[in-house]
């Protein structure tokens, strides 16, 4: 490649132009794919360690390929706390935070979005201004509304408050504002009902958007810490990630091959939904950040 | 929710009779449609934002009943001599940490401008670089945990043994804590960031940098003058709600440092909960609440302001 190179530099200036931006090109992959293996790091050390006996981990120099692969600590993780119910709780849970909550969104999304009603400017900036508390400020009440409600290890605690999302109502109000009003007109005169042409026409119509707010929904919820931290105390109603942050166990130090195993499954379900749907994820992150108010 | 033949909205407004058929029935049928999220927002966002305000007014150690002392938690909070000190570190500290978010939009604006191109493969690398994002913190921070431990086979301290460097306590020592939290921060928060200036990135018309290549401009000029500009308003959104999630950041403190050590990284909000679930303060933790309110109401404040320049931009 060099003597063609150094022979092309000579014949003319249009074919140094072009080498310098092979040249460039070249420079890019590797600036990027240093760049990209740093941010890997932390994943492939996690998934390394997982894979790793009590004793390895222990060794110094720590080795980037495991003498002896550990299996094993991916079955051993199911033993050492119940994983599986908490794989059940917040699957369940973010199940049906993500049904609630588009629902809510759907119907509150289409009044604002298709009918005139007294108040409605009003209700728009009492929707609006829902996005400015944030759930630090309410973090008291809330438990202690809970503690009345004598909610706390039940699955209303983790469900109930999530089912409506102001973000959620603006996003699809703007998706339903793009269908033509004609339709709806159409649909009233052949004697469909409302109701009837929100779930038939307007739903099928706006399947991208409900599409990503429901990732959304999904996603937040299976990834939220700090509430299901307080409101659930045994250990059979702990979801996923707080079980995790309970998975440090006594003898002998923590067992970091089966904590990263646990790890590996905790993240394992959001990164292999993104990378089923990646198109809609990335589009949908997009356009919150720019789109929404 | 009957919707058929009369449509009662287009009767003239002057209508006598029930409520009901005075609002008109799409008023009504609207306020059906919007019932489940009000009943939420009011039960789970505007009454406890109120009660918040009002426990903040009581001394209420939890197993006893709550006692109203007016500002005193306030006054404790800024001046008491045990209180105060805590509560001015964990001020700091929160702002301290958010020292992350304007280290890691310079980051992220570096790799989005490499990312902007229109090469093959530039979609993995796109992919790998939000990885960290979408994988719950919890899990990240664990990872992360065992990366910083701290004897010699910790990778980091591997690291620094194969550059001749001591080996350090990292999470465990007072001054590098949060230094570590920050870049823990920065790692996970940085692909977000990376796709809303991709995104800021390519709704700059191609035309404006063809034009200003026929001028003669550099690739520098082209990015002071151009890009910049143009991305002004991405950057400040991008500011201000990295802002706003950093003022609130819990996960990664809780399971990394429990806001030590020596309180080092405690910040308010973490102080909050601590209050709140750990001494059953709930007064002194909804006083907190509000400050916290206060701070986020000021970002947001601003974050509003800047979405009607945007407006007049375009």
């Amino acid at each position: 490649m060099n003597n063609t190179t150094i022979r092309s530099i000579h014949r003319s200036r249009h074919s140094w132009a072009r080498t310098r931006k092979t040249l460039l090109d070249i420079l890019w992959y590797v600036v990027v794919t240093f760049l990209a293996l740093c941010v890997m790091v932390p994943f492939i050390w996690m998934i390394v360690t997982s894979l790793k006996g009590q004793n390895e981990i222990f060794t110094y120099p720590p080795t980037w390929i495991p003498q002896d692969w550990q299996w094993k600590n991916y079955v051993d993780v199911w033993q050492e706390a119940p994983f599986g119910r908490y794989f059940l709780n917040s699957t369940f849970v973010a199940l049906m935070v993500t049904v609630g909550q588009l629902t809510s969104c759907i119907l509150a999304g289409f009044a604002f979005a298709r009918m005139e009603f007294k108040g409605k400017n009003f209700m728009f900036l009492l929707f609006l201004s829902t996005t400015m508390i944030s759930s630090q400020v309410t973090l008291v009440p809330s438990y202690l509304i809970m503690r009345s409600l004598n909610w706390i290890d039940h699955y209303q605690a983790l469900i109930v408050p999530f089912l409506a999302n102001a973000f959620g109502v603006f996003m699809i109000r703007q998706s339903f504002r793009s269908v033509p009003r004609e339709m709806e007109e159409a649909a009233k005169l052949d004697g469909c009902g409302r109701l009837r042409f929100l779930v038939q026409i307007m739903l099928p119509l706006c399947k991208p958007i409900l599409a990503s707010q429901a990732l959304f929904a999904f996603m937040g919820n299976w990834n939220s810490y700090l509430w299901p931290l307080i409101v659930t105390n045994q250990d059979d109603m702990r979801t996923l990630q707080i079980g995790l942050r309970y998975f440090v166990s006594g003898e002998g130090g923590t067992k970091w091959g089966l904590y990263m195993a646990a790890a590996v499954l905790v993240s394992l379900p959001v990164i292999i939904i993104y990378f089923l749907v990646q198109k809609t994820f990335v589009e949908s992150m997009a356009s919150t950040g720019l789109k929404d108010i | 929710m009957t919707t058929t033949s009369t449509d009662v909205s287009q009767l003239p407004p002057k209508q006598k009779g029930r409520w009901w058929r005075r609002w008109g029935e799409e008023t009504f049928s609207a306020y059906l449609f919007l019932l489940p999220s009000l009943v939420i927002f009011i039960t789970f966002t505007f009454f406890p934002a109120i009660y918040s305000m009002v426990v903040s007014l009581f001394r209420w150690n939890m197993p006893s009943k709550p006692f109203f002392v007016g500002f005193e938690n306030y006054i404790y909070l800024f001046t008491d001599a045990i209180e105060a000190p805590l509560f001015w570190k964990s001020f700091l500290n929160t702002f301290y940490f958010a020292l992350g978010v304007p280290i890691n939009l310079v980051i992220s604006l570096l790799i989005a401008l490499l990312l902007n191109r229109r090469l093959a493969g530039v979609g993995i690398f796109r992919t790998t670089f939000f990885l960290p994002t979408i994988t719950s913190m919890a899990a990240v921070s664990v990872v992360w945990l065992w990366l910083f431990h701290p004897a010699d086979y910790g990778l980091f301290n591997s690291w620094l043994i194969a550059m001749g460097i001591p080996i350090q306590r990292w999470l465990r020592d007072p001054v590098l804590a949060m230094p570590c939290l920050i870049g823990m921060g920065v790692w996970h928060g940085m692909g977000y960031n990376i796709i809303i200036f991709l995104a800021g990135l390519q709704a700059v018309p191609t035309t404006y940098y063809e034009a200003a290549k026929i001028d003669g401009a550099s690739p520098f000029a082209l990015f002071r003058h151009i890009t910049w500009p143009l991305l002004g308003p991405t950057l400040f959104y991008v500011l201000t709600v990295g802002m706003i999630n950093s003022l609130k950041a819990f996960t990664e403190i809780d399971v990394m440092t429990q806001g030590g050590p020596l309180g080092s990284t405690t910040t308010l909000a973490y102080l909050l909960y601590q209050n709140a679930f750990q001494f059953f303060q709930m007064g002194k933790a909804s006083a907190i609440a509000v400050l916290l309110f206060i701070m986020l109401l000021l970002l947001t404040w601003i974050q509003f302001r800047f979405v009607d320049r945007k407006v007049h931009y375009e």
